[in-house]
């Protein structure tokens, strides 16, 4: 398969509604915020582009079946070729997995992957019956549906299972909402204390509102190219292009339904032993088999032995303080079990970034440097391309450029991690970007 | 715990039937001018088949609690699924003990719009002995305020309901 390197990227500002524009016109602000980047014209990139891939996960949030092609015929993309991915939480993980597709396989030099969900075209509650639909009609949905529910009823286990505390979480949630406090692209930039976060109200216990990202509106767009793709964007450009490549794909699934999750041994990463998790009935629903799988795969493909030592960052997909803590293992940022030490320990955070926390150690693989989705909100569609685009500039060195303000550039970026996850962990991806 | 007093009105999407809009004079001031924002009601009916899990719910409206099992491997499948997970062979149906443990439980206090009525009501895992996968269901008879970590291992019992709708809700568990 031929290299894939990802050479621009824009977001729209995420926010509660974006009433002002249909989701075509929000998708073109971040289409034309990442061809601009290039320093090309909107027009001739069209000619330079090969085809496209559509991310959105929702049809009945807009009432609107086909929105791809609407989004593809705004931007001026047909006759090219395009398709839609849809993937729950995980269909932007998966729709630039499927650029890179594209480009590996010498199908395409230059693809336009874009991503986006309009959320606030429905009251919140039922928004949140909607997502439920994500979950078996017949056994699950009907028995009172509600993903923080499921959730919640996760890391009630993980709780049971390894001591997991709710002040854990909350840590997560400060990280998170005061990373986004330099992030002008986030919807929810907040400096907020642990206290803050369980006084908060409960929504599902043990989780309340500040353990739980919220609904948006937003679009985000990444352009990927091959070798040939990048020389003839270079050409255009008149300017060579940091060359940012995707080293490692890896994908996983598991049930839909949370009550048929096997309960098994652990799928072991190489600084892992058999002898680590004796007692341990994996995957039950304290972990996310899913998430183990594709990490599995993306590290043998970027050749990752010791994640947290190797990797200068990771955007994770945080939909709840939990998950992120759940995530920390399934990505061997630690062993199962130690997820919500490493949450509290310090190692996860912004170095220079004060947070109000007391906090043991120093940073050495800071997760979620944007603000992840807890802050930055989840537009389905947009949300794992959101993350590509904060990771490329991380790699390029552009953060300050585009968020005018540095904070969240981690210095000397190498190597990222990216991870896009859909409900109750049924399909995840990993992407490993590399500067 | 002092409760809140809410300085907000709720908002709602009841709203006023509009027929006309100012239009501006000048043409060129019309990118200027504010999105209209119309109510479109949306309701259907859908004509569900539960397929060949319908006798689980034939089942519940009989006090049976049902599950599957495979008949090449033997993995029980507590909530039923006819095609084995584990090695793809059939499965056949069996009657599973009406008591069992809470493996996980929440205690959800908002909900899709289809529940929030509802709330705060506790959704709870369910384990069964001989079993190799749960059951999602409702738990009732417990306090919400008291959610504890206590309640996982919490021996539970299967209640049904006498007049069936035909849905999951048949059954509910209650300490046992
Ligand atoms: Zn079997």
């Amino acid at each position: 398969m031929r290299p894939v390197y990802v050479v621009s990227g824009g977001v729209s500002k995420f926010t509660k509604a974006r009433h002002d524009k249909t989701f075509q016109a929000v998708v073109k602000e971040a289409f034309e915020y990442a061809v601009a980047d290039l320093n090309i014209d909107t027009t001739k990139f069209l000619e330079l582009v090969d085809g496209s891939v559509a991310s959105y996960f929702s049809d009945h949030f807009q009432r609107q079946l086909m929105s791809g092609i609407m989004a593809q015929d705004y931007l001026g993309l047909c006759p090219k070729p395009s398709h839609r991915v849809e993937g729950g939480g995980a269909t932007g993980g998966l729709a630039f997995q499927e650029g890179w597709k594209s480009i590996a396989s010498g199908h395409m030099d230059v693809c336009a992957v874009y991503g986006f969900e309009t959320m606030s075209h429905v009251e919140t509650w039922k928004g949140n019956e909607f997502i439920a639909l994500a979950s078996d009609v017949s056994f699950d949905f009907p028995v009172g549906g509600f993903y923080s529910g499921y959730y919640a009823m996760m890391v009630v286990r993980h709780m049971q299972e390894f001591g997991t505390t709710v002040e854990q979480m909350a840590h997560v949630s400060v990280k998170n909402h005061r990373n986004a406090y330099h992030n002008p692209y986030a919807q929810k930039r907040q400096k907020l204390t642990i206290e803050d976060v369980r006084n908060s109200t409960m929504v599902a216990w043990p989780l309340t509102r500040l353990d739980i990202c919220v609904m948006s509106d937003g679009a985000a767009a990444v352009i990927l190219a091959s070798e040939e793709g990048v020389k003839r964007l270079e050409k255009a450009a008149g300017r060579t292009l940091p060359k940012i490549k995707v080293t490692g794909i890896g994908r996983g699934t598991d049930a839909m339904r949370m009550s048929d999750r096997p309960h098994k041994k652990v799928p072991l990463l190489s600084f892992e032993k058999e002898s680590d998790y004796k007692n341990l009935k994996y995957p039950g629903i304290h972990s996310f088999r899913a998430g183990r799988s594709a990490a599995i795969q993306a590290y043998k493909h970027a050749g990752i032995k010791n994640p947290i030592a190797e990797l200068d960052f990771v955007e994770l997909h945080d939909a709840y303080t939990s998950s992120e803590i759940q995530t920390y293992e399934d990505l061997g940022l630690c062993r199962y079990g130690q997820g919500g030490e490493l949450a509290v320990s310090g190692k996860t955070f912004m170095p220079g970034v004060d947070y109000g926390l007391k906090l043991k150690e120093k940073p050495i693989c800071p997760v979620n440097p944007s603000g992840g989705l807890i802050a930055c909100g989840h537009p389905v569609g947009a949300t794992g391309l959101m993350q590509a685009v904060f990771a490329l500039w991380q790699l390029q060195n552009t953060i300050g450029k585009h968020f005018k303000d540095p904070a969240l550039q981690i210095k000397n970026a190498k190597k990222g991690l990216i991870h896009s996850h859909a409900g109750t962990g049924t399909y995840v991806t990993v992407s490993i970007l590399e500067a | 715990m002092s409760k809140k007093i809410s300085d907000r009105v709720e908002e709602t999407t009841e709203g006023t039937i509009l027929y006309n809009v100012p239009f501006p004079k000048n043409i060129e001031s019309l990118k200027e001018l504010s999105p209209i924002i119309i109510k479109q009601p949306y309701a259907i009916d859908y004509i569900h088949s539960y397929g060949q899990d319908s006798p689980w719910f034939a089942g519940l409206s009989n006090k049976k609690l049902l599950g599957t099992k495979c008949t090449a491997c033997g993995y029980v499948f507590a909530t039923p699924k006819l095609s084995c997970m584990e090695c793809g062979k059939e499965c056949d149906w069996v009657e599973l003990p009406q008591e069992g443990k809470v493996h996980s439980f929440t205690v959800c206090y908002f909900g899709a719009e289809a529940f929030l009525h509802e709330t705060p009501f506790i959704l709870g895992l369910i384990e069964f002995e001989g079993a190799n996968t749960l059951l999602l269901t409702r738990l009732v008879g417990l306090d919400p305020q008291e959610a504890s970590l206590k309640w996982v291992g919490m021996k539970v019992k299967a209640k049904f309901r006498r007049k069936s709708q035909f849905k999951p809700t048949d059954v509910y568990f209650i300490p046992a």
